[in-house]
């Protein structure tokens, strides 16, 4: 292997070094500084004699006297079982005073795109135990479904609800799986602060779930650079578990915000032409190529589940990171502001959320067999009642029809009593509906036009008595 | 021709200058323009866009990691061409028409690997081929010198490819033949075969591009009942991400009355792609009850695989589409989604250092979304028969905003517009196309054929709903500042018709087995319905019943069933009695 110390110019996160020998485009390259140090990078650009790379911890320390060294191949990922349990560093490095990891194998952190011919279509339930999400925006193994927030809202705590709750439903028949899948959590965090860390670290143990987790830290003073490869250090490791380990593995990216503005700080260093907002024009292959890893293969017993979470800058969800991200992801969980400081938990509107897969994840056999029908119902009236709010800041309840009364009330109890469960509880997919049945009989049976007459024959409730208390939670 | 046939091996190869991503420069190429090439040691295939002195510009169609200077590159002095045959149909490609299934099976993987190739159709695969032509006959280029079954639903006739001079027949064969067999020779030494292949860049000549007359019949009732598209029209679905592009094109695959579909995910999702081709061959085409993919074809670009081939997806499925309507069939060409296109277009662009045009898209983009969509079109082919080409692409843009470029381009020149509206998919308002801002140019050149085929008074209906609906909006306003009782009792009954309207002829369940596909006719008698409980329900307000009893009468909540009867020439019949009954017995 050659060393050079031919660096001819070093400018933000890039190093430009002369070579004499064919350098493959994305290699790894370490770089010595005089200090003593060894830093990491990627070749960026390959030519004839001189190559660009981008170094992952920072350029500083670097001098023209540094060493160049090429390794002669692109980024791997040690895997292994045993990374169950552990922490690593956004680089794939252990950061918990655990023995070292031997790795089964070293696999290519970019992963080739799945054959769209050998994927699986996603329609198998997941059970977050959140109502808001199982009964009108429900998860499938497979899925990719991120959740939309801003700044200062518990989306973290939500996060972490689901990882502690998912769970896959009692496999019927248990045919296919002889063991039934285990579940997996993957958790990577790219550019958190460290008390966010140490919140995300305290509920993990606390809560035991750490043992059926790996956990990827990149903080928010680690190198912006290393921030666009430890999503594809969790993806590697995630892919791996999945479709050799059979794992069923729920993939937690946070935040996708500042893998995002890495993005666009490389791409400035670059002096690239920027595209919306400065962010590269690439960004949406970037994140297709993270968001894609996503999903089933024919044959394997295990899935790839990923809630990447993002900030919405300004709470504008067509700033370019939603906005891309929301088109190549399955749908978008919504966490409002509005309900949040209404003290609601977890604050999810569900009006503009969406989980494009739900209509083949639900139904008989999978949930219920009514629960299309009440999700669209339950959708439509809370829309109604919702637009009743704004009409009776002007005209005053009074003006209203006796229906319209009936939607508002349905509004008013869809949110305190559906959306509102706390962050601690834990409801089965049966109480879930259970709770949507409660409230759709606050409207008249004639009301329920989406609804199939059958199942309003079998399940709605004629009158009070009949209601199961569901004030549980209070 | 070109200087590739005469000079020798030497020259046809080059060396690896720069690696960058998608865009590979080599030195000592000779190359024309467009030519296909493979690139590296693991033979990528690309494609030349930039030739400046010795220095060669190639997009490469696959990952580049690994690849260094001083590896070679090797012209084949071809353009990007599709492979065109019996096999298309009942197919999975990837934006260079390599047979994703084949792929699966050469890499062993369930993850696409580097350097493998395939051709587009099986070259071994044996067909049955019968001659429509004899020794002796006269042929020209584009005629049909035989048929072979493809597919249950599909007859693939074998024609003299295009840049064939043709002749007199002087050899037929008949019976069983793989594509590159010669089945007809004719007598200036030409043979004829099942394969030919055509550069995707150029399009398929023809005769003469003609006024479409016939609707493209797609059993939703919006588009059907008030933006039609004609059989070798184009159109466009912008929208935010959420309001349901998919799910429209997905409608318009499975029940369009277009004889052939080509199915193009550019740059879309995977999960999207697999359950096309899970569902597909369940799936009965409603035409003739044979499963939908025997007269489909599908190109699968999805967002992680390599940007240049999402860039030349687009152009692999029209050229299929177009040899297809030389055949006389009406294909129609599903794109999912332009923008992706466009965005491919836009990163290339950028690596090659381009002068950007608006919010960094090529100076290019308009010329080629007009290229594209000008290869649709009801066509006169060079053999005499009819065929059309239906353009339908999804745009998908940023922000839901369409006042960006490509929206903007596209509207330009497509003569349909479904606007797709955020607001009315959050409430579940499928399918979300906002009727007050779409449009369809086609409408009176298509009304005619819906007239004599479903009924007289098509056009006059839905002008009538079209008014209902236009009023509605007006009266929203007002209901929005003072209440719906503050309405004078006519107009209440307005907002109850349009409701109507809206909840059960405008909104389709497209997961309901029965309400996802409604033919004309019971688009029309749903309509019809509506009007029903509208001039009777006028005609009891004037007779002094109050609007509140009007309103609350019992059957007319019934109309929102009509869309998942199946024997709904029966029921509308008896709704309408009942309407007309119970309303009357009000006065």
């Amino acid at each position: 292997m050659k060393e050079y110390q031919t660096i001819t110019e070093i400018s933000g996160p890039l190093v430009y070094a002369e070579v004499d020998e064919a350098i493959g485009y994305d290699e790894i390259v370490e770089i010595e500084t005089a200090q003593g140090e060894t830093l990491r990078g990627q070749v960026l650009e390959s030519s004839e004699d001189v190559v660009a790379i981008q170094v992952f911890e920072g350029t500083s320390g670097i001098d023209r006297d540094a060493s160049v060294r090429f390794l002669g191949e692109t980024m791997k990922m040690p895997v292994t079982e045993d990374l169950l349990g552990r922490v690593l560093d956004g680089s794939g490095r252990p950061i918990d005073d655990g023995p070292e990891i031997v790795p089964e194998e070293r696999q290519d952190i970019v992963g080739a795109a799945i054959n769209p011919y050998s994927r699986e279509y996603p329609e198998e339930f997941i059970e977050t135990g959140v109502s808001a999400i199982d009964g009108m925006n429900t998860l499938v193994r497979g899925q990719k479904l991120p959740i939309f927030s801003s700044s200062g809202q518990p989306h973290s705590e939500l996060a972490m609800q689901i990882a502690r709750q998912a769970s896959v439903p009692e496999e019927e028949e248990g045919g296919d799986d002889e063991e039934g899948s285990e579940f997996a959590v993957i958790f990577g965090a790219m550019g958190i602060t460290q008390e966010e860390a140490n919140e995300f670290m305290e509920d993990f143990e606390r809560t035991g779930a750490l043992e059926r987790s790996v956990v990827f830290m990149n903080l928010a003073d680690d190198p912006a650079v290393e921030r666009t490869v430890t999503p594809r250090m969790v993806l590697t490791t995630a892919e791996y578990l999945a479709f050799e380990k059979d794992y069923h593995v729920l993939v937690i990216l946070t935040d996708m915000t500042n893998y995002c503005e890495a993005l666009r700080e490389i791409g400035a260093a670059r002096e690239e032409v920027p595209g919306r907002r400065g962010y590269p024009g690439y960004m949406y292959t970037d994140l297709a190529q993270l968001y894609e890893r996503a999903g089933r293969i024919k044959g394997r017993d295990g899935s790839v589940t990923q809630i990447p979470i993002l900030t919405m800058p300004g709470d504008d969800d067509t700033h370019p990171i939603p906005d891309l991200t929301g088109y190549i992801t399955e749908g978008q969980i919504y966490v409002d502001p509005d309900l949040n400081s209404q003290g609601l938990q977890p604050p999810i509107n569900v009006l503009p959320s969406l989980s494009r897969l739900m209509d083949d994840g639900i139904g008989e056999g999978l949930t219920r067999e009514d629960h299309a029908d009440v999700k669209d119902q339950m959708f439509a009236a809370y829309a109604e009642g919702e637009d009743l709010r704004d009409l009776v800041n002007i005209v005053g309840r009074e003006a209203l029809s006796e229906l319209d009364n009936k939607y508002l009330d349905f509004a008013d109890a869809f949110e305190s009593e559906f959306i509102d469960q706390g962050f601690e509880q834990n409801r089965d997919i049966e109480e879930t509906l259970s709770i949507g049945w409660d409230l759709l009989s606050m409207l008249p049976k004639d009301a329920l036009n989406r609804i199939d007459e059958e199942f309003i024959e079998e399940y709605y409730r004629e009158d009070d008595s009949e209601r199961e208390v569901v004030e549980a939670a209070d | 021709m070109s200087k590739a046939d005469t000079t020798d091996a030497a020259t046809d190869s080059g060396v690896i200058q720069s690696v960058s991503g998608p865009v590979v420069t080599a030195r000592d190429l000779d190359a024309r323009m467009n030519d296909v090439v493979y690139v590296g040691d693991e033979g990528l295939m690309g494609e030349v866009i930039e030739i400046e002195g010795d220095l060669t510009t190639v997009q490469v169609y696959e990952e580049t990691s690994g690849v260094g200077p001083g590896e070679p590159v090797e012209n084949t002095g071809e353009p990007l061409s599709v492979d065109l045959g019996p096999g298309m149909l009942d197919a999975i490609y990837d934006g260079v028409q390599r047979p994703l299934d084949v792929l699966e099976g050469k890499m062993g993987s369930p993850y696409l690997d580097r350097g493998v190739d395939a051709p587009g159709i099986d070259l071994e695969e044996e067909w049955e081929f019968e001659p429509e032509v004899a020794e002796g006959d006269v042929v020209e280029p584009g005629d049909v010198v035989g048929v072979v079954e493809e597919t249950v639903t599909i007859d693939h006739k074998v024609m003299v490819p295009p840049d064939y001079e043709g002749g007199e027949v002087v050899a037929v064969e008949s019976g069983s033949f793989d594509v590159t067999e010669t089945v007809v020779e004719l007598d200036n030494g030409e043979e004829v075969s099942m394969h030919q292949e055509w550069p995707v860049r150029e399009a398929r000549p023809a005769n003469d591009k003609k006024t479409p007359r016939t609707p493209l019949v797609s059993g939703q009732r919006i588009l059907d009942g008030l933006f039609p598209i004609a059989k070798g029209g184009t159109a466009a679905i912008p929208g935010p991400f959420g309001s349901g592009k998919t799910v429209t094109q997905h409608q318009l695959a499975k029940y369009a009355d277009a004889d052939i579909i080509v199915y193009v995910g550019c740059g879309e999702r995977g999960n999207e792609m697999t359950e096309v081709i899970e569902d597909f061959p369940e799936l009965e085409d409603p035409a003739n009850g044979n499963p939908l993919m025997a007269r489909t074809s599908l190109i699968a670009n999805t967002s992680n695989m390599p940007v240049a081939a999402r860039e030349s997806c687009i152009y692999t499925g029209i050229t299929i589409a177009e040899y297809y309507r030389d055949m006389g069939y009406d294909v129609a060409l599903m794109a999912d989604s332009t923008s992706r296109w466009a965005e491919a277009m836009r990163e290339i662009s950028s690596r090659l250092e381009e002068m950007p045009g608006e919010e960094g898209y090529p100076a290019y983009l308009a010329a080629r979304l007009a290229q594209f969509y000008e290869r649709a079109g009801y066509f006169e082919n060079i053999n005499g028969t009819e065929g059309s080409v239906s353009a339908i692409g999804a745009v998908s843009p940023p922000g839901g905003d369409f006042s960006e470029p490509v929206t903007q381009n596209t509207l330009r020149i497509v003569k349909t517009f479904w606007a797709l509206d955020a607001d009315l998919a959050e409430r579940r308002h499928f399918p979300s196309i906002n009727w007050n801002e779409s449009y369809s140019l086609y409408k009176d050149q298509l009304d005619p054929w819906f007239e004599d085929e479903v009924a007289d008074d098509w056009a006059e209906r839905r002008q009538w709903a079209v008014d209902v609906l236009d009023e509605e909006t007006e009266l929203q306003e007002i209901v929005q500042l003072v209440g719906k009782d503050a309405l004078p009792d006519d107009q209440q009954l307005t907002l109850e018709v349009a409701r109507y309207l809206r909840e059960a002829y405008l909104q389709q369940n497209a997961f309901h087995p029965v309400d996802t596909f409604c033919p004309p006719e019971k688009t029309y008698l749903m309509l019809t319905t509506i009007q029903t409980f509208n001039d009777e329900a006028f005609d009891a307000l004037d007779a002094g019943v109050p609007i509140e009893e009007i309103i609350d009468i019992e059957s007319a909540p019934r109309i929102n069933r009509i869309g998942v009867q199946e024997d709904y020439e029966e029921y509308v019949e008896d709704l309408k009695a009942e309407i007309t009954e119970e309303l009357r017995s009000l006065y």
